[in-house]
């Protein structure tokens, strides 16, 4: 054979793997306004810069005719690539191929992609398109699964994991995602759950539809397993590009340093927040207000809506907001929140990423149905991750800051490097009705008019303790600040902090109340 | 569907004797409100077939005598009896499915 032809071989097997098409099965896939396999990659890389490999592995199964059967690539495709020039590592399942099942190779193609990543240091992006585990290779494929779910406990922490969930993800396959960093989801296309709407028919008698049951609705807005909702698989796209910018390619490095850019001239600062304490406003005008071009990428944006959480820039450099939000639920900390914001945290903390925190709460959400879920407990990681944390970590307090919601958002008590607040901060052990309600009980019961003996107590403890300079007199705040220095005062103390060190104790690792 | 959370519900929350103006999460507007446990009832901790009734109305139980067998996730679950008593009524129906928290019976 001469040179030519075994170079004209090497195209026509190349061809056979990637052009063949199942013709019937793609029909079907594009359909339900999915892409194949490659084509997502393509999409998502930048053009030309994916390098795909393992094209020509082959399942080994032999039993139940399988034998006689190819399945090309083995359902799956890996490779490496550049988004917005970051490096990644990348594997996407392929429905069009036996229902994108997972077998042995399949599962060691994808094993192999992902211990490239982390000895390359580089993030890692898996699409997920699968019926589940390929049952004529048996426990063959749990193993599989097993050193999928190993390595992604392994990586997590070392480089940034992304679980893309475009089509189908159930049984064991859903714990590789919930396993790594960011899950996103697309309307009406992801399916995620652990059992099945007919196994939920069968057992308990129940009839849930699978949109209803595991869709990308469900996860987004109720579950939270999943950060991130796309109307499509294009805007989906989108979406990981620019995440993909804000963090870094690993552990070891920060995330790149981009142009600065002044926030939108037309969110003017000191009109956000509403005179009267139990007024709402949206905590997002003040992350606009603050960061480079007023942009702001918010995760888990649908769910836990309580206390915001994502990705902004100061002055070019990344940094990781959580906040408040008073316009839903009064932004009380409660179970989801707790959760939601303590992930965040962690996530900043692995990565490198400075912490600001934006603080106006009550406190925590009152309720039975609360206690009984656990707000201890729940509660509790968001006072570990912030006191676990040694990134440079900010702290603005804009309004009410009460009671053990001051403790948990970042104060200095749980390491803070730098607490601000602003002239309209209340720093207190509870709102003024509460306090006086406590403080002057037989005071107030005692008295001729106990309504009008109240308000007047009331107006005496929000006058001597509703202000931040209680707080600042005992140098628990280390600056009261102008509302429009606050970019100033951020960039000013991100900068000197970036050559933070902090000694931890040696351990092999802590044991955060999960 | 766009990717703005449900049109929230404006409302308000009271914490600490204070009434906060804002709105309602769907999850918080749904939640289970808490019912007190009726000690006088025996309620089905899952979902299952009733395979096997053991008491009668007016039979004296004591504490940890067999009841009934639930069958749920293929097992075979033994419900006996929380406190000394006498049975009231028999709700639950041998090869008949129950569902999570129903009555299976009641005490006097």
């Amino acid at each position: 054979m001469s040179v030519f032809t075994k170079i004209a071989d090497l195209f026509k097997r190349s061809d056979k793997v990637t052009r063949l098409k199942d013709a019937k099965a793609y029909e079907k896939q594009y359909a339900m306004g999915k892409l194949g396999a490659r084509d997502r990659i393509q999409a998502l890389l930048d053009p030309g810069s994916f390098h795909e490999y393992d094209l020509f592995v082959e399942h080994r199964c032999q039993d139940f005719n399988m034998d006689k059967k190819q399945l090309p690539g083995d359902g799956v495709v890996t490779g490496t690539g550049t988004i917005e020039n970051h490096p990644v590592a990348i594997f996407a399942q392929d429905f069009t191929v036996a229902g994108g099942s997972l077998g042995l190779m399949h599962a060691r193609k994808i094993t192999k992609i992902m211990d490239h990543a982390v000895n390359l240091g580089i993030p890692l992006i898996g699409i997920n398109d699968s019926g589940g585990a390929r049952i004529q290779e048996g426990v063959d494929s749990l193993a599989g699964y097993g050193e999928i779910f190993y390595r992604n406990t392994r990586a997590s922490g070392v480089i940034p994991q992304i679980s893309v969930i475009l089509g189908p993800c159930a049984g064991g396959a859903v714990y590789s995602p919930a396993l790594t960093d960011f899950v996103f989801v697309v309307d009406k296309i992801s399916k995620m759950f652990i059992t099945g709407p007919e196994v939920i028919k069968t057992v308990l008698g129940e009839e849930i539809s699978m949109e209803d049951l595991g869709g990308a609705r469900v996860h987004t807005e109720i579950s939270g397993n999943a950060h991130f909702f796309a109307k499509s698989e294009m805007e989906c796209f989108t979406q990981i590009k620019k995440l993909t910018t804000f963090i870094p390619w690993n552990n070891r490095k920060r995330a790149d340093s981009y142009p600065a850019l002044l926030p939108d001239p037309a969110i003017r600062i000191d009109r956000i927040i509403p005179e009267q304490p139990t007024k709402p406003y949206d905590v997002r005008n003040v992350i606009g207000a603050v960061c480079d071009g007023s942009d702001f990428l918010e995760v888990h944006k649908l769910w836990a809506a309580n206390i915001v959480v994502g990705f902004a820039r100061l002055n070019g450099e990344t940094v990781g907001i959580v906040a408040n939000q008073p316009s839903v639920l009064a932004g009380v900390l409660d179970v989801d929140s707790s959760d939601k914001a303590a992930r965040f945290v962690r996530f900043c903390d692995a990565f490198n990423i400075p912490l600001i925190t934006f603080v106006d709460l009550p406190g925590y959400l009152p309720g039975i149905d609360q206690e009984h879920a656990g707000v201890i407990r729940h509660g509790a990681k968001l006072l570990y991750a912030y006191s676990e944390a040694t990134v440079p970590k900010i702290t603005v307090i804009l309004r009410k800051a009460y009671g053990g919601g001051y403790i948990a958002m970042c104060s200095r008590h749980l390491g803070a490097d730098f607490v601000f607040a602003w002239p309209t901060a209340e720093i207190a052990v509870m709102g003024p009705e509460g306090a006086a309600n406590i403080i002057f009980k037989s005071e107030i019961a005692g008295s001729p008019d106990p309504n009008e003996t109240r308000k007047r107590k009331v107006r005496e403890y929000t006058e001597k303790f509703a202000n931040p300079y209680v707080a600042a007199a005992a140098g628990h705040i280390d600056a009261v600040i102008n509302p429009e220095d606050t970019r100033e005062h951020l960039i000013h103390a991100l900068r000197i902090s970036t050559n933070k060190q902090e000694t931890v104790m040696p351990k092999k690792h802590g044991v955060p109340p999960f | 569907m766009d990717d703005t959370p449900t049109p929230p519900v404006p409302s308000t929350l009271e914490v600490d004797d204070t009434v906060f103006e804002t709105s309602h999460t769907g999850k918080f507007a749904r939640r289970t409100r808490y019912v007190p446990p009726d000690p006088r009832k025996v309620l089905s901790f899952i979902t299952g077939l009733v395979r096997e009734v053991r008491v009668k109305p007016g039979q004296r139980v004591r504490r940890g005598d067999h009841l009934l067998v639930l069958e749920a996730m293929k097992m075979e679950n033994d419900i006996s009896s929380p406190a000394d008593g006498t049975i009231k009524a028999v709700l639950a129906v041998p090869g008949k499915m129950v569902t999570k928290g129903q009555v299976l019976i009641e005490f006097e």
